[in-house]
């Protein structure tokens, strides 16, 4: 092995990388490969012992009863909860960063603090939580999740879009004021424009986070506003799973995180390291 | 949108420090709301003596903390969290990296592979644990049967019920999910690497290992360090995948800081105590953090 630069490569060499690279992603992808699989089986072949490989034919059956017991509402529910408190901590977020970066406000010590509001540990701050929206009347609604998802994306947001804005040269918004633009203006046609990558690679992230918790949702939802991972877990039972079910849901609770990750290939590195490696 | 140009007329006309602050007040007022107030709050509660049947908001003094002393099961979820973090972080990094050394080369369809490989990471580890949770089943999933391959013979192991497997299999689950993350990081910490050192090194003839020791590392330590830190955070407070897979079973032998904290507020409604319980979380994750961004400035 070397560390990047060229050595002496022979055919040989490439085609060990290729075997082993190939052995590595089988091994990883298998679970993910055995999930979708299982969600398209029929009840024969997923309870057979041994277990078969592949299914015979791709049948529709598990999805079409999660369709018909309304199920995919949870999936639904997801997409209301993480879509708006995405769009609300973008919102809200990229203002604030902005001022972090650009005016310095609060200095550092502002922004070590709203990075570490991330770092609390979400059983931590449930609970108090919890008593504050039971005494309001926020327990499984839409407004509670949403306000909960958007405060806990916030330091991300914040933290992110600091970076991506104080990477924008400065010269563009000192002309901009120069030509006579307000600051409001000067947001709109040069800022945003300027970040617009750094926004939707943000915005990807925030809404994966929110799509994917599974303590929050679990803790402040009854019936109303569940989200796929709660729902998911409501198919474990003590004697028997509901295997197909937990591959279908599973299935549409996946998919739209691997688009939107693929999506966003090229601003993963820099969205999952908090912007501390660039990528 | 009528109202935007008058908006941004006022804005204007307001200093640059009017805006300024303007623009931070909405998102420091929910992080005081949601963030910093319920702390306060619990703050408040873990002196009170608030339990299911009754509600006495009297000041109970240290009394919750004491009780954090004597609860054993409290110590033992520490315990398991440590565990839990002590084999599978290790894990992570040194798979991680292997993974990043080998693609690090160049070579065609690579970024389809990395791209391949970054999916388990991405997926919810709710998905992640109920996946492995069907993986393991002991009839229907393929792991015995791949095992008993293998070996030879049957193998027959309650994964997610055996005391002696359930730590490995959480593991295995954890370690499967967050290699790809280490892996990400560190293929972009090694593709910055100097590359006229390392010709330099190969030029005068240095070994692998050392040019390993001694100018690979110390560039992408920096990069380790903040993916130590972040999974360090993310394994102590984990909650999902133990949920999907052993619910803290058998018994309470798995059960973490986070889980043990649900059960005495969800389940218990011992509301005072996990309000105690929180906050020691919130301090040993403070000390955490203080000495590991510490040691951080020490190595830059």
């Amino acid at each position: 092995m070397s560390f990047g630069y060229s050595r002496r490569r022979g055919g040989g060499r490439l085609l060990l990388r290729y075997v082993l690279a190939s052995a590595v992603t089988v091994i990883f992808l298998f679970p993910v490969y055995w999930l979708f699989m299982i969600s398209f089986k029929t009840a024969d072949e997923i309870y057979h012992v041994p277990p078969v490989w592949y299914p015979s034919q791709l049948q529709l059956g598990s999805y079409l009863v999660l369709f018909r017991d309304g199920d995919v509402l949870a999936i639904l529910n997801s997409f209301i909860v993480a879509g708006v408190s995405s769009l609300l901590a973008m919102i809200f977020g990229t203002f604030c960063a902005y001022s972090l970066a650009r005016f310095r406000t609060g200095g550092e010590h502002l922004a070590m603090w709203i990075i570490s509001q991330r770092m609390i540990p979400p059983i931590a701050i449930v609970f108090p939580i919890f008593l504050i929206y039971v005494h309001f009347g926020w327990v499984d609604t839409y407004f509670g999740l949403i306000l909960l998802y958007t405060a806990f994306n916030l330091p991300y947001v914040i933290w992110m879009m600091r970076g991506y804005i104080a990477d924008i040269p400065l010269e563009l918004e000192e002309s901009a004021l120069v030509d006579g633009c307000t600051r409001w203006q000067t947001l709109w046609k040069v800022v945003f424009p300027m970040a617009r990558s750094g926004l939707m690679a943000t915005a990807v992230f925030t809404f994966v986070f929110a799509w994917n918790d599974f303590i929050f949702a679990l803790i402040l939802t009854r019936t109303e506003v569940i989200t796929f991972p709660v729902q998911l877990t409501h198919y474990f039972g003590g004697q028997s799973n509901f295997w197909s079910k937990i591959a279908a849901m599973s299935v549409l609770g996946t998919l739209p995180i691997f688009v939107a990750v693929t999506i966003m290939q090229r601003y993963l590195v820099r969205g999952i390291s908090l912007g501390a490696v660039k990528g | 949108m009528n109202t935007r140009p008058a908006l941004a007329q006022r804005i204007s006309v307001a200093s640059d420090r009017g805006f300024k602050y303007l623009m931070i007040a909405p998102a420091i007022l929910i992080l005081l709301l949601v963030g910093i107030f319920p702390l306060v709050y619990s703050l408040v509660v873990s002196f009170q003596n608030i339990t299911m049947t009754e509600v006495d908001t009297s000041f109970a003094g240290a009394l919750n903390y004491v009780q954090l002393f004597k609860d054993s099961r409290l110590w033992e979820s520490l315990l398991h969290t440590a565990l839990i973090t002590m084999v599978a972080l290790p894990l992570e990094l040194v798979f991680g990296f292997l993974l990043a050394q080998l693609f690090l080369e160049r070579f065609p369809g690579r970024q389809i592979f990395v791209a391949l490989l970054v999916l388990p990471t991405v997926i919810s580890p709710i998905v992640a644990g109920a996946t492995w949770r069907l993986m393991f089943d002991v009839r229907f999933g393929p792991i015995g049967q791949i095992l008993s391959f293998f070996a030879g013979e049957p193998v027959n192991i309650l994964w997610t019920v055996n005391p002696s497997f359930v730590y490995p299999a959480i593991v295995v689950c954890e370690v499967w999910q967050w290699t790809p993350f280490m892996f990400l990081l560190l293929l972009a910490a090694l593709s910055n690497v100097d590359q006229s050192q390392l010709e330099a090194a190969e030029i005068d003839g240095a070994s692998y290992w050392r040019v390993l020791r001694q100018i690979v590392i110390p560039a992408i330590t920096p990069v380790i360090a903040v993916a130590v830190l972040i999974r360090g955070l993310d394994l102590v407070r984990i909650f999902d995948i133990i949920w999907a897979l052993t619910e803290g079973g058998p018994g309470s032998m798995t059960e973490t800081i986070s889980l043990y904290a649900y059960v005495i507020g969800f389940v218990q409604f011992d509301t005072s105590y996990t309000a105690a319980v929180a906050f020691l979380v919130i301090v040993i994750l403070t000390a955490i953090v203080t000495i590991a961004l510490r040691r951080m400035e020490m190595v830059r």
